[in-house]
């Protein structure tokens, strides 16, 4: 019989894990003085919930074929992810040095041929919600319980792509599917709104046949009570799941600032963000 | 051993991807196709009547279906991806690439309509550089086979190859060159003549012209070596240069002469020397509306312009 070899966090625990989840990903970058620390920082909460509390997996045993599949559709944020692998122990810790370096698994976009509990590499927009939809398939095919897990952006869901994988998920009823748009409102040129407007991802969800949700991205006990509302739904119908996030969220000079899109602090801002991250925001 | 064709056997590459991927589904259950709406072309409507589970449609969405396949293999599945050429290589040819080829995954891209064969359909469905770009992904496998037995047995080792490997079929009927016992082995190309007079090295639907010249030659007193390259990736350097030591190469394909078989041998040759080539193919221009055979008239690849390219270099 499987187990869980993640056990299950309080609100002020999973708190605790994405604020470091948040300083490991800065740090990160800026020793690598390159990366996407805006969208990294939307993510963090979901991530901490999904890794602490609501996926079943197994760090010692990244492969395990029962386990629950987290994809990173938008991989500029591949940050986000190697802390949350650091941090659950499927990856050595001190890996943390060595971000876009040569040899290294932490590559600048996730490499699923280098780094455990990538079940996939990503990087170019739009591309890992199909593989993302296959993994669901083949556990449905094979009579496996487990459930994927797919982070996308409100920029990629201008990628046609997007929209072919959600349908042919509504196709095959794959209810162990969950797709989760980081909503931020922005993108590398401008917000959304200027570049192109993301207008309702909860009807444009509806409408491709899904059970579509919509959370305050940064409030774990809410995050943790639609992901409850979703394991329990019994339906046919795939999850969509739309987080209402900040991007940059947890450093001031961060939030909310298009061009942290893709850059790393100098000292004196790493120091500063390190700095409220330990004592958080007085949000 | 010297290979004749045999007319009287007509069938399409296709149809041999067809019975083959039937069969190989039904030994395995991790044998999957993943169709976009073109099963009946692609020849997987058998298998997806007979074999549902093993079954996926995505519908007309290419790049889903590449990504889709890539899924699947990550958990252990054999995908193998049915479409036309000319949108196995490019519609999908960035989800090939970051899906499938960089996480190097066990994906096959299987493709009928190879080549000028879809010749009614006009330019827009005639693939004319689909090998070409695949084998400049790190890690592709890219193959064409002759014939319908060969199509068969080059099916079999793509579904035993642990890795990418990109198929490429035709349309229409062909002379059969091969019985059913032939042996293939991927990257190992087949000798049909030995000789040393001239090489003609020729993939796919062209093997059977290249049979045809080699005749005329070998009626005109020449020692012709004749290749069946049906591996243009990775390709047979071996083979090239024992094909090198005749000193004159003439490479045919039903592919842009940019980028296909005849670059692959040009690009061992430039590194060795010893030997002219002449590549025929399709003149770096796309086709139309016509028939197969109209299309292959003008730009050259005929059993004519094959013996034509061979007397220039045998007289050079």
């Amino acid at each position: 019989m499987s187990t869980t070899t993640v056990a299950k966090a309080t609100v002020e625990e999973l708190n605790e894990r994405a604020r470091h989840l948040r300083s490991s990903a800065v740090q990160m970058i800026y020793e690598a003085k390159s990366g996407h620390p805006g969208g990294s920082l939307s993510a963090a909460d979901l991530l901490a919930a999904l890794y602490f509390s609501e996926m079943n997996y197994r760090p010692e045993e990244p492969t395990w074929p029962d386990r629950d599949r987290f994809v990173l559709s938008k991989g500029h944020v591949a940050p986000i992810l190697y802390a949350a692998l650091m941090e659950s122990g499927t990856v050595d810790p001190d890996f943390v040095h060595t971000l876009r370096k040569l040899g290294s698994p932490f590559q600048g976009h996730p490499d699923s041929k280098k780094c455990p509990g990538v079940e996939i590499s990503t990087g170019s927009l739009g591309q890992g919600i199909s593989p993302a939809v296959g993994m669901a398939l083949a556990g449905k095919r094979d009579g496996r319980s487990y459930r994927v897990f797919c982070l996308l952006g409100d920029g990629e869901m201008q990628e046609g792509q997007v929209w072919e994988a959600l349908q042919s998920a509504h196709t095959y009823k794959l209810d162990n599917f969950v797709a989760i748009i980081d909503q931020n409102n922005l993108q590398i040129d401008g917000t959304t709104d200027e570049i192109s407007p993301n207008l309702d991802f909860i009807k444009k969800l509806e409408a491709f046949g899904y059970d579509a949700h919509e959370v305050d991205g940064h409030d774990m006990q809410a995050i943790l009570d639609v992901l409850d509302t979703i394991r329990e739904a019994d339906n046919d119908k795939p999850k969509g799941l739309v987080l209402q996030t900040t991007k940059g969220r947890g450093v001031s000079y961060m939030e909310d600032i298009c061009s942290w899109h893709g850059q790393a602090p100098n000292e004196e801002q790493f120091n500063q963000a390190m700095t409220e991250l330990e004592k958080g925001l007085d949000l | 051993m010297s290979y004749q064709l045999d007319t009287t056997v007509l069938k399409a590459t296709r149809d041999g991807f067809g019975d083959e991927i039937l069969a190989l589904g039904k030994e395995n259950p991790d044998i999957y196709v993943v169709d976009v709406d073109i099963s009946k072309s692609c020849k997987t409507n058998v298998f997806a009547k007979e074999l549902p589970q093993q079954h996926v449609n995505v519908g007309i969405a290419e790049q889903n279906a590449a990504g889709l396949a890539a899924g699947l293999a990550t958990t252990g599945k054999i995908p193998f991806v049915a479409t036309y050429a000319v949108f196995g290589s490019l519609r999908m040819g960035e989800q090939v690439r970051q899906s499938i080829c960089y996480p190097k995954l066990n994906v096959k891209i299987a493709c009928s309509h190879g080549g000028l064969t879809p010749g009614n359909d006009g330019g827009s469905h005639q693939a004319i550089e689909d090998m070409g770009v695949l084998r400049t992904f790190p890690g592709m496998n890219v193959i064409m086979p002759a014939d319908y037995n060969a199509t068969r047995k080059l099916t079999r080792a793509a579904a035993a190859l642990n890795g990418p490997v990109y198929l490429r079929f035709t349309r229409d009927a062909m002379p059969a060159i091969y019985g059913p016992d032939e042996e293939f082995v991927i990257g190992q190309a087949k000798v049909l003549e030995e000789g040393d007079d001239i090489a003609i090295i020729a993939n796919g639907d062209t093997v059977r012209l290249a049979i045809q010249a080699r005749d005329a030659l070998v009626a005109d007193g020449y020692s012709v070596r004749l290749v069946d390259m049906h591996t243009i990736k990775p390709l047979d350097r071996d083979e090239v240069l024992r094909s090198v030591a005749t000193g004159r190469i003439v490479t045919v394909e039903d592919h842009n002469i940019l980028n296909g078989l005849g670059s692959a041998v040009s690009e061992v040759v430039a590194e060795t020397g010893g030997a002219l080539v002449r590549r025929v193919g399709v003149q770096d221009m796309f086709g139309q509306s016509a028939t197969y055979d109209e299309l292959m008239e003008m730009n050259g690849i005929t059993v004519e312009n094959i013996v034509t390219q061979a007397r220039d270099l045998l007289n050079a």
